[in-house]
């Protein structure tokens, strides 16, 4: 033990351990960036992949080797993309969808989440994590029996099925508005109701202006996630030419194997809104997954 | 009350979408229901059969419970290994911070659909990598032993939401306590082990969790991977990829048994609800909610 004191106290052991400390710290950060890259590439070459194979004709997919700048560059596969499915059919089939659940979402779920944080009433908190409990339920629970509530009433095979929950508020949703408005000062409420304003006038006038971050959030999710459901279009939507992209993709698919190009070119395609949406509004995207997964 | 005026539209949905259907849904299960015969009441018929009587369901349960209790902690791992790496001091972090989180626009169809073309055992991205390097790479999707395991690196592609509530726990944790630490001579491994991982462990509980309740309900991917045109193809290769809510819809909608789909469905709820406790009780043990 003296042994090691008296070494540790050496001029040359000292600096022997800030060399090796800085050393370290210059491996740390070399091995750091060629992770980042090594798992970035892991992310990256996907979608390289992608673009690649919707340029490429079908012969020059079956090229080993295979190129990744295929030569020459096809563009035709997004124009026969296009026609080879009923591709803006069903576009349109998507996006009226969307536009309904967004449109429900944003009033039922706002005027919900007011309930449930600017008024005060009893067992409002207890119902509220009712509400939350429901974020639990599998959805294959309900699946069945609302199934057989909108085949009595004749409304498979119709949007009506996928959109009109909307409208009756989504527990996740709430819960997102509700604590956004939680942070509202009080204030502003009780300035509006010495002008004489009702509960409508301030959830209309007050709250919701100041709530713009959160109902952008709210559209930006309800959109995205609606756009690219598959599970519930393949229940409720029978005819295919109903059909939402989710399923119309697989219409690239037959006995006989895939017409790759075209699904790559088709899938790009799809993928596209989501991705503008995604770069117009980065900060909101995260911000919105933030709030809900720290709360 | 205005407070409850506000909130009806969320109790009528509750009503009618929610609450309604779950006790049909127990009901239907002590039937034989088939939606277009008028349901008989059979008692626990459609559970003892379940239970003793049909290798797909556990076939499809032991799938699940794969996917859920490997797949969700490999996900968990490397969503925390790929926050630590974006959380690094370097320029150009936005840059990689977009490409690790991006693919999570992918609608689901869409990256199962890449993911059987990258994954492809000819043509394939991953296996003419490795034939440039010699290596004879298995079928991964066709191969009955690759099937999951290759789904769940095709899941690992998809965690950029998970990395980013990860990041953002990081960026909670106060830097005094690395450099007080870095005073003691703590080394990078040991601050990781001390004080970042037992730090972020609400996030990582609270990323468990949600991700094993979607482990247990997901359907899109293995729908579209097994198939995906033909509801009697369904979990492909050879059973592999039959999951739980496949074989649940494969009974509802395709061999009509609404009933025995239904006691399926409660199976699954007792089944989500006992992990989800014990995730919960247990995770009490190991998280900290406060620094000390």
């Amino acid at each position: 033990m003296q042994n090691r004191a008296a070494l540790k106290e050496t001029p040359n052991y000292s600096t022997a351990k800030i060399r090796w400390s800085k050393a370290s710290k210059k491996i740390s950060l070399i091995t750091g960036i060629v992770l980042l890259f090594l798992v970035g590439s892991f992310f990256f070459l996907p979608w390289l992949w992608l673009l690649s194979s919707s340029l490429k004709t079908l012969d020059q997919i079956f090229i080993q080797p295979p190129q990744w700048i295929p030569k020459p560059i096809d563009w035709s596969n997004f124009s026969k993309a296009i026609t080879y499915i009923p591709f803006f059919q069903y576009m349109a089939n998507t996006l009226v969808i969307c536009a309904f659940v967004v449109v429900g979402r944003v009033i039922s779920c706002s005027l919900v989440a007011y309930g449930f944080s600017r008024i005060r009433w009893p067992g409002r908190d207890f119902v509220f994590v009712l509400v939350l409990a429901t974020m639990m339920l599998p959805f294959q629970v309900s699946m069945i029996p609302l199934y057989v509530i909108f085949s009595r009433v004749h409304l498979v095979n119709t949007i009506v099925p996928l959109v009109l929950p909307a409208f009756f508020g989504d527990a996740f949703f709430i819960f997102l508005l509700r604590q956004f408005f939680l942070s509202i000062p009080h204030e502003l409420q009780e300035a509006a109701i010495i002008d004489g304003a009702n509960h409508f006038d301030i959830y209309w006038r007050v709250i919701l202006p100041l709530a713009r971050p959160a109902l952008i959030t709210l559209v930006i999710f309800s959109f995205l996630w609606t756009y690219t459901d598959f599970q519930g279009p393949l229940i409720y939507l029978t005819s295919p030419q109903k059909w939402t992209l989710s399923l119309g993709l697989r219409g690239y698919f037959s006995v006989h194997g895939a017409q790759w190009s075209l699904l790559m070119a088709a899938s790009l395609l799809f993928t596209l809104p989501g991705l503008i949406l995604f770069f117009f509004a980065q900060r909101s995207f995260i911000e919105g997954i933030v709030t809900t997964g720290l709360k | 009350m205005y407070g409850i005026l506000f909130i009806s539209p969320w109790i009528i949905g509750f009503l009618v979408f929610q609450l309604y259907p779950i006790v049909m849904s127990l009901y239907y299960s002590f039937t034989n229901f088939s939606l277009i015969k008028p349901p008989d009441w059979i008692g626990l018929s459609n559970y003892i059969l379940l239970f003793t009587k049909d290798k797909n369901f556990y076939l499809a349960l032991s799938n699940t419970l794969y996917i859920a209790l490997i797949g969700v902690p490999v996900q968990l791992v490397f969503s925390f290994i790929c926050a630590l790496l974006l959380n690094q001091k370097i320029r150009s972090q936005v840059f990689f911070r977009t490409i690790y989180i991006v693919p999570t626009i992918m609608p689901a169809v869409a990256t199962a659909i890449l993911f059987r073309w990258v994954f492809n055992p000819e043509i394939g991205l991953v296996n003419s990598l490795l034939a440039s390097v010699h290596i004879n790479g298995p079928t991964w999707f066709a191969d009955p032993n690759w099937a999951k395991p290759t789904l769940i690196i095709m899941l690992c592609w998809t965690v950029g939401s998970t990395i980013i509530i990860y990041l953002a726990g990081l960026q909670g944790v106060p830097t005094e306590l690395y450099e007080s630490a870095e005073i003691e001579g703590a080394n990078g491994l040991q601050k990781l082990g001390f004080i970042t991982i037992p730090l972020i462990s609400p996030i990582t509980l609270f990323n468990l969790i949600t991700g094993l309740i979607y482990a247990f309900q997901m359907f899109t991917e293995p729908f579209t991977l097994s198939g995906g045109t033909d509801a009697s193809t369904l979990g492909r290769p050879q059973g592999s990829l039959l999951f739980y809510s496949i074989y649940l819809y494969q009974n509802a909608f395709y061999f009509t048994r609404m009933g025995k789909a239904s006691a399926m469905a409660w199976v699954l709820l007792v089944v989500i609800m006992i992990v989800t406790l014990v995730t919960l009780r247990t995770g009490n043990r190991w998280t900290n909610y406060e620094i000390r």
